[in-house]
């Protein structure tokens, strides 16, 4: 495993750099003309390695644009952008996309190999990996997946679920230290939209790396270390899922929703019962009404 | 318009190595005035049915009424344009759709194809845009520079104004953020009321399903696996299991309060507000209240 | 159901044609087509034959497959035959037909210029039945891989046929699609006059151009979020081997080749 990541930052990084593992905005501004609104206004953030955060806002609030700065497809008009202590300009960009992986939202339209295998080795094969290296990332990245016995297939024999999971493991096989899924899930039925966040959870846990995820998806929010929450081109608020959760009405007024189990908790504590904490998930809040019942 | 399965099958490519059995022996009715969700995974054959309503395919085996309309295997229906116009139809990602250089005239041309006045039609899109919410300035534009939800809102006006008595939808939220899939579905729902039209929702959205429709139709592998009232179906949280479909979260909910606690709260369509005070007495009753 | 569509005729196999470079199916058949045109006699012609037929049915691809990729020349093949019937008035009177006189040198000929056509088509479709449409992209860039010293866009024109491959189907899906949301908003695609049926495609093609464009866009962001910056330094994960079997059938080639010039008038 240890090889794995030395032989990629052997490749290409040359280990000059310092290493600062970590993405930061500071201030940073952009639109897309000089005349058009700015999309962004003096955003500035920080992300960790190993943190998974999500990103959240309603459409047009800026959380797509977020995600194409970080790797140097866009460039903000002011401030600046540094990835593992690396400002983000078009000198830096190939190196900096090496370790920023993207997934996207249209499993179709980032399908770029005629196969499983060819689509997986594009990455590669733009960064001028070997061959052997190739084939070996391969087969690693599709079994960390769970995509394995689809290596020969063809995109369009795949289901949408499938075709992510495929573009996920494309991202891994150049081992990044930072992946981004940029409303990843949106387009996928209940059971790809499953698929997918089972994936992210098992390769977050096994490989060093820090996950951001930009969704709609209230579940995939509460799984996240920590959120940003976008609105109208600003960070609106920054905090963990139960911090966030907890201010349901000013969610809602920049046309947010609430998880099911935050609603409720609020309607039970409407009704007089006192919960010690924002619950997150079903466990959570049956452990609270269990305490209460219980001491009764 | 009442709707009927009768045996219906439906096989793609017959005789081919390809040869797909999609739909096998299907048989239910919907009520006219009726909001009817089908809910099915990917493969299901959800789409396969749905393409029946409107005689984009006519059944391999059996028949299916739709009002006064036949499609039978084996025979040609000389009335398709009819149906067509009776039954309107938004496919998934309807914006995809669009072609015209204005709005107005994208939501013109379904009625223009069936032969509606000119004076009509004029009526017909101002009615449309608004039930879908469309602002009047819009309708000159062009449909490609609005945003995706604006497009949506465009593709579904265009069927609205065929002024259809059966409205079939396609997953219409997919893709759309929360707030825009419940103006959306609400709107749907407010139509239906309103119109008494009869709606037909292909939805791998449960908590939908639960909220809007009258009547659920499963399907699983082409075959009708359970129907019934919302309430009875999704007591029957096994046999979902079984087909990989989940429960709405506050049916799914209340069961693990049940297993936990010994609490039994049946779900009978209260809100969530509703709930919490039942849920509340009973916590607070504590043991001695079971 | 679009999906069942088999690209380029392409049937799977792991028969000897299947295996050879495609490098060397494109170059052998290059040259095949070439030396057709030496032929003229009977033994001539034969060896050229045998060596089509040999081939074919080596690949094991059934023969109504082969066929299938035939018909529509077959009506160009016929008709190659009958202009030679009446066109050529050489040799000996062989039956006057209602005034149509046909001469030997004619039947001769049609036949010989119908059998070239045959070995042509025959020749040439039994490199896509047997190799897969990326193979064969492949392998023209690797071909055209000396091009590149006078600046010609080899690796970009690859690349643009195998995205082309990828999306075709997914193309395919899309067309079947808004032909059908269009058909429910009273769009008839199969009655009605020339002029009708022609402004019932405009409702299909905007929209397919439209999502085409959008993917194609997309597609460009992807590509470039993974790294793409063109061909240079590039590497490649699928790769092009020689093997004993080409070199094999090489070396038959040149026989038949020296075969077709002894057995030559």
């Amino acid at each position: 495993m240890l090889s794995y990541f030395l032989g990629n930052s052997e490749l290409s990084r040359g280990g000059t750099r310092m290493e600062k593992s970590q993405i930061e905005f500071r201030n940073v501004s952009f639109r897309y003309h000089d005349d058009a609104p700015w999309v962004l206004k003096n955003v500035s953030f920080t992300i960790d390695a190993d943190e998974w955060v999500a990103i959240i806002g309603h459409n047009g609030s800026g959380k797509s644009t977020i995600a194409k700065l970080m790797n140097g497809l866009l460039f903000p008009q002011e401030g600046e952008i540094y990835v593992s202590g690396q400002k983000v300009n078009p000198d830096t960009i190939w190196e900096i996309r090496e370790q920023v992986g993207m997934v996207f939202q249209n499993p179709d339209n980032q399908f770029v190999g005629t196969t499983v295998r060819d689509d997986v080795a594009f990455g590669m094969e733009n960064h001028g990996m070997s061959r052997e290296l190739m084939v070996e990332r391969i087969s690693e990245s599709l079994e960390a997946v769970g995509m394995e016995a689809y290596e020969r297939q063809e995109p369009h024999r795949l289901s949408g679920g499938q075709k992510q999971r495929v573009a996920i493991a494309s991202v891994l096989a150049v081992s990044p230290k930072y992946i981004i899924l940029d409303e990843a899930t949106a387009m996928l039925d209940p059971k790809g939209r499953k698929e997918i966040m089972q994936t992210i959870r098992d390769v977050q846990s096994k490989r060093n790396l820090a996950l951001i995820t930009i969704t709609h998806d209230l579940q995939e929010v509460t799984q996240a270390d920590r959120v940003i929450v976008m609105n109208q081109g600003k960070v609106w608020m920054q905090g963990s899922p139960r911090e966030i959760f907890s201010r349901k009405e000013q969610l809602i007024e920049i046309g947010l929703d609430t998880p099911f189990v935050s609603k409720l908790a609020d309607e039970l504590l409407n009704a007089g019962l006192s919960l010690s904490r924002e619950p997150l998930n079903h466990q959570e809040l049956l452990e609270e009404l269990w305490t209460l019942h219980s001491t009764k | 318009m009442d709707i009927t399965f009768d045996q219906v099958s439906y096989v793609y490519q017959p005789g081919s190595p390809f040869e797909h059995r999609a739909l096998q022996d299907i048989s239910f009715s919907i009520q006219s005035g009726s909001f009817v969700a089908i809910i099915g995974h990917t493969g299901s054959g959800k789409s396969t049915l749905l393409q029946h309503l409107n005689g984009l395919v006519q059944p391999t085996e059996g028949r299916v009424n739709i009002g006064p309309y036949a499609l039978v295997s084996g025979e040609k229906n000389k009335h398709l344009r009819e149906l067509r116009e009776k039954v309107g139809v938004v496919f998934q990602y309807p914006e995809h759709q669009l072609f015209e250089e204005t709005v107005a005239k994208d939501i013109a041309f379904g009625p223009e194809n069936f032969g509606v006045e000119q004076k009509e039609i004029e009526d017909r899109i101002q009615q449309a845009a608004k039930a879908t919410k469309l602002s009047e300035d819009l309708l000159e534009r062009s449909p490609f520079d609005l945003s995706g939800g604006q497009m949506r809102r465009v593709a579904i006006s265009g069927v609205l104004a065929m002024n259809p008595e059966v409205l079939v939808l396609d997953e219409p939220t997919a893709g759309l953020d929360p707030s825009g899939q419940r103006e959306i579905m609400d709107m749907f729902h407010e139509l239906h009321k309103s119109k008494e039209l009869t709606t037909i929702l292909v939805t791998h959205s449960m908590e939908d399903a639960l909220k809007y429709a009258d009547h659920i139709v499963i399907l699983n592998h082409g075959e009708v696996y359970r129907e019934g009232t919302p309430l009875e179906i999704f007591k029957q949280r096994e046999a979902l299991e079984n087909v990989q479909l989940d429960v709405p979260e506050v049916i799914d909910f209340l069961a693990k309060v049940e297993e936990k606690m010994n609490i039994r709260l049946p779900y009978e369509g209260q809100s969530i507000a509703e709930l919490a005070k039942e849920l509340a007495r009973m916590v607070r009753g504590g043991r001695d209240h079971e | 159901m679009s999906s069942s569509m088999i690209i380029g005729q392409y049937v799977p196999g792991d028969s000897v044609v299947h295996r050879l470079d495609p490098r060397s199916k494109i170059a052998i058949i290059f040259f095949f087509v070439l030396i057709v045109f030496f032929a003229n006699s009977v033994m001539s012609y034969g060896l050229l034959a045998l060596f089509g037929i040999g081939a074919a049915a080596s690949s094991k691809v059934p023969l109504r497959y082969i066929m299938k990729g035939l018909t529509p020349v077959w009506f160009l093949i016929l008709f190659t035959f009958i202009l030679h019937l009446f066109v050529t008035k050489e040799g000996d009177l062989l039956f006057n037909l209602w005034g149509f006189k046909v001469y030997e040198e004619g039947v001769v000929q049609g036949a010989a210029i119908s059998l070239r056509f045959f070995l042509l088509i025959l020749v040439t479709s039994l490199l896509t039945l047997t190799t897969t449409p990326i193979e064969i992209t492949d392998a023209i860039e690797e071909l055209l891989g000396p091009l590149k010293k006078v600046r010609f866009p080899v690796h970009e024109l690859a690349l643009m046929m195998s995205i082309s491959l990828r999306f075709i189907p997914t193309l395919m899906q899309e067309t079947e699609k808004i032909s059908k949301a269009q058909a429910s908003r009273g769009v008839d695609f199969r009655t009605g006059s020339f002029k009708d049926r022609i402004k019932a495609v405009v409702p299909l093609l905007v929209p397919l151009f439209v999502s085409a464009f959008k993917r194609a866009e997309e597609l460009a962001m992807a590509m470039e979020a993974r790294g793409y910056r063109g061909g240079e330094g590039r590497t490649k994960l699928r790769e092009l081997k020689i093997g004993k079997l080409d070199y094999v059938m090489y070396g038959l080639f040149v026989v038949v080749v020296i075969g077709l010039f002894l057995t030559r008038n």
